[in-house]
């Protein structure tokens, strides 16, 4: 008879001994290793986080009620000019409010003044240029996005030029977005049609239309080449996440309404647009994270670093084509702008204040995004 | 292994569709799926296919109401399906208005996420109506058609979803018979039923036959006995055997058709 290959245990050793050895040590090391890596990411992240809230939290809040510096979001940046009386009290203002101190108080002596640019103020402009401009561009990738996936998904078979198509897609997805600002701005601020009552110089081409010209100047830097910079710029997002969200609608809804003599046309509309519809939310959400933070785009297309009137009262005084045909400042690239300033303690509270509320409008998109599609997840049952 | 033409000739009633000969590829033709298949289904019967899985038998049902137009590929490579006298596949002829006359119910049930008022309503409201008391109308006696009406007429108004399966299937049933068709096809619907929601759509179809032609799709051979007049048995894309489903079932013709009821291949 063979001997058994498991002899009986003898009770006294441990048969799970661990063992010491350089290979037990090397294991040890190598998720030693892994674990290090792990902390560099998040002290990297906590320390950029806490950083920037430290600094920044003092500029949006304040000691008395309403608690929120109201005067950072409803005013755009100014120049804030500092001074001492003969007591040697420091005042700082903004420069508008200095003036008028300085009539109001005619008895007390202004010596030691000093203006520094864009350290006054808020930041009202540079928000309501970037709302503006995330708004022109996702109306406009929306509905170019959202009608592509849907020829994309349900009228364009599996061919060729499907293929083809969506390697154009993703290859657009990869294109670096200063390669997108440079195509903006030869296309949109130097090429597009504008109406005009004068041809200018750099004209490409023109025709008379009514009794002006349409003339392919370009838009010149302003809300709308801006706009349609980043509409292109977050197209493949788009297209791909809506076609996603059409494919995700289960084949029976089409089938059935097929089945009932709807239309192709009738079918998309009542039994796939309306299941995709989340889908496409999140994606717009997801896009509008994307297209917020872009700099170089905006800075070549769309952008004033300074600008004394807000985008809304040139709606106001020179009607809705010099709205969108306007320059408008926008948060990242007044970010960018301030950094350049001579270090001086009267921006730093604008620069951190800015990052902070850019980086909380940022990460409140991002979270919107998280919530809905984990929403969108629980709720689809079919 | 065609079927010999005297068991076609088992029915005396009148043919509301008349399939001739008929080829069918999913690739340009390179294979044909359906291969040469002729029978007839008369009008206010029900006619069973069953077969092995992958026979073809779906996509005989889908050529019916031309569901296959949706597959680019596919082509019926010979033969014609005439229904009320008209070949279904002339130039002529509007694959959307045949499907309105042609309805079919699906092996899963699949209503739409909507009311249930909304799901019976929907194939009125595609064709444009939109007459309240025409749509409420329709919907009770589709309802009542599918024999759901007592269980639902007091939530009309909440999700389709929330019904049990054979409900589910009974308001895709309703839904079909609410744009009045001529001809409803089945795909297996009972296969995601369990035993006493099969029989319920059983009792239905034989409802149903008073008013619909009905062509049914089924791999229970049981099924098949109970509820169809007659029975056509497929096997590799093509028609073995055809004719009233007591002779089928009972004296069937061709040896492959008794292996197949008798469960010896399958
Ligand atoms: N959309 C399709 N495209 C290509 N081939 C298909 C498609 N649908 C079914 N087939 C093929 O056609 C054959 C018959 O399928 P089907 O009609 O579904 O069989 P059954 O319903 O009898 O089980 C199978 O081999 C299947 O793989
Ligand atoms: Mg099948």
């Amino acid at each position: 008879m063979r001997e058994s290959i498991n002899p009986p245990l003898t009770p006294s050793c441990n048969p799970f001994q661990k063992k010491k050895g350089w290979f037990q040590r090397k294991e040890m090391l190598g998720i030693n290793l892994l674990r290090l890596a792990t902390y560099i990411i998040i002290a990297c992240a906590l320390f950029i986080f806490s950083d920037i809230f430290i600094k920044g939290v003092p500029t949006l809040v304040k000691s008395e009620a309403p608690f929120i510096n109201t005067e950072f979001f409803t005013e755009s940046p100014q120049i804030l000019t500092v001074w001492h009386d003969s007591a040697g009290n420091e005042y700082s203002m903004t420069q508008e409010k200095h003036d008028i101190w300085v009539i109001e108080n005619p008895t007390i002596e202004v010596i030691d003044i000093h203006n520094y640019t864009a350290s006054g103020g808020g930041i009202l402009g540079p928000l309501l240029g970037t709302a503006l401009l995330v708004t022109i561009c996702m109306a406009i990738a929306l509905f170019i996005g959202v009608s592509a996936a849907i020829y994309l998904s349900e009228y364009c078979g599996t061919g060729k030029l499907m293929s083809l198509i969506r390697l154009a897609i993703l290859n657009l997805a990869g294109v670096p977005s200063i390669v997108y600002a440079l195509f903006g701005w030869g296309v949109f601020c130097y090429m597009a049609p504008n109406y005009v009552t004068e041809i200018s110089d750099r004209s490409l081409f023109a025709f008379s239309i009514g009794g002006g010209y349409i003339s392919f100047e370009g838009w010149e830097q302003s809300l709308l080449a801006g706009g349609c910079t980043l509409a292109i710029m977050v197209l493949p997002v788009i297209i791909t996440a809506c076609e996603e969200s059409l494919r995700a609608v289960p084949k029976g809804f089409r089938e059935a309404a097929f089945a009932l003599g709807a239309t192709r046309w009738q079918t998309i509309r009542t039994a796939v647009l309306p299941y995709a519809l989340p889908g496409v939310l999140t994606a717009s959400v997801l896009g509008i994270t994307r297209v917020a933070g872009e700099t170089a785009p905006i800075m070549l297309t769309a952008a004033a670093s300074d600008k004394s009137k807000l985008p809304t009262e040139v709606l106001a005084d020179e009607g809705f084509w010099s709205f969108l045909t306007q320059s408008v400042q926008a948060l990242p690239f007044h970010i960018y702008t301030l950094a350049k300033f001579p270090d001086s303690e009267y921006v730093k509270p604008m620069q951190y204040g800015s990052i902070l509320v850019f980086l909380l409008l940022v990460m409140g998109f991002s979270l919107i995004s998280m919530v809905l599609r984990s929403r969108i997840r629980k709720r689809n049952k079919w | 292994m065609v079927a010999s033409p005297t068991s076609q000739d088992s029915s005396t009633d009148p043919a509301l569709i008349n399939i001739d000969d008929l080829g069918f590829s999913y690739n340009q033709g390179k294979t044909e799926t359906i291969q040469g298949v002729s029978l007839h289904c008369p009008e206010k019967q029900v006619t069973a296919f069953i077969g092995p899985s992958g026979c073809g038998k779906s996509t005989l049902l889908r050529c019916i109401n031309r569901m296959n137009d949706l597959v680019e590929t596919s082509k019926i490579t010979r033969g014609s399906i005439n229904i009320m006298g008209q070949d279904i596949n002339a130039p002529d002829v509007d694959a959307i208005e045949l499907r309105k006359q042609v309805g079919m119910v699906f092996q899963k049930y699949n209503p739409f996420p909507k009311s249930i008022y909304e799901n019976v309503a929907y194939g009125l409201r595609i064709q444009g109506i939109k007459n309240k008391s025409t749509l409420d109308e329709a919907v009770e006696r589709a309802l009542k058609g599918a024999a759901l009406w007592d269980e639902v007429k007091d939530r009309l108004k909440d999700s389709a979803l929330g019904l049990s399966g054979g409900q589910q299937q009974r308001l895709c049933i309703a839904r079909t018979t609410a744009v009045s068709p001529k001809v409803i096809l089945m795909d297996e619907p009972c296969s995601a039923l369990d035993p006493i929601a099969t029989a319920k759509v059983e009792e239905l179809i034989s409802e149903l036959r008073r008013d619909f032609t009905i062509v049914i799709v089924t791999h229970s051979m049981q099924q098949a006995s109970r509820i169809s007049d007659n029975t056509a048995f497929f096997y590799l894309g093509e028609l073995v055997e055809y004719g009233d489903t007591n002779k089928i079932f009972s004296n069937p013709s061709v040896k492959q058709t008794e292996d197949y009821i008798s469960g010896r291949f399958g």
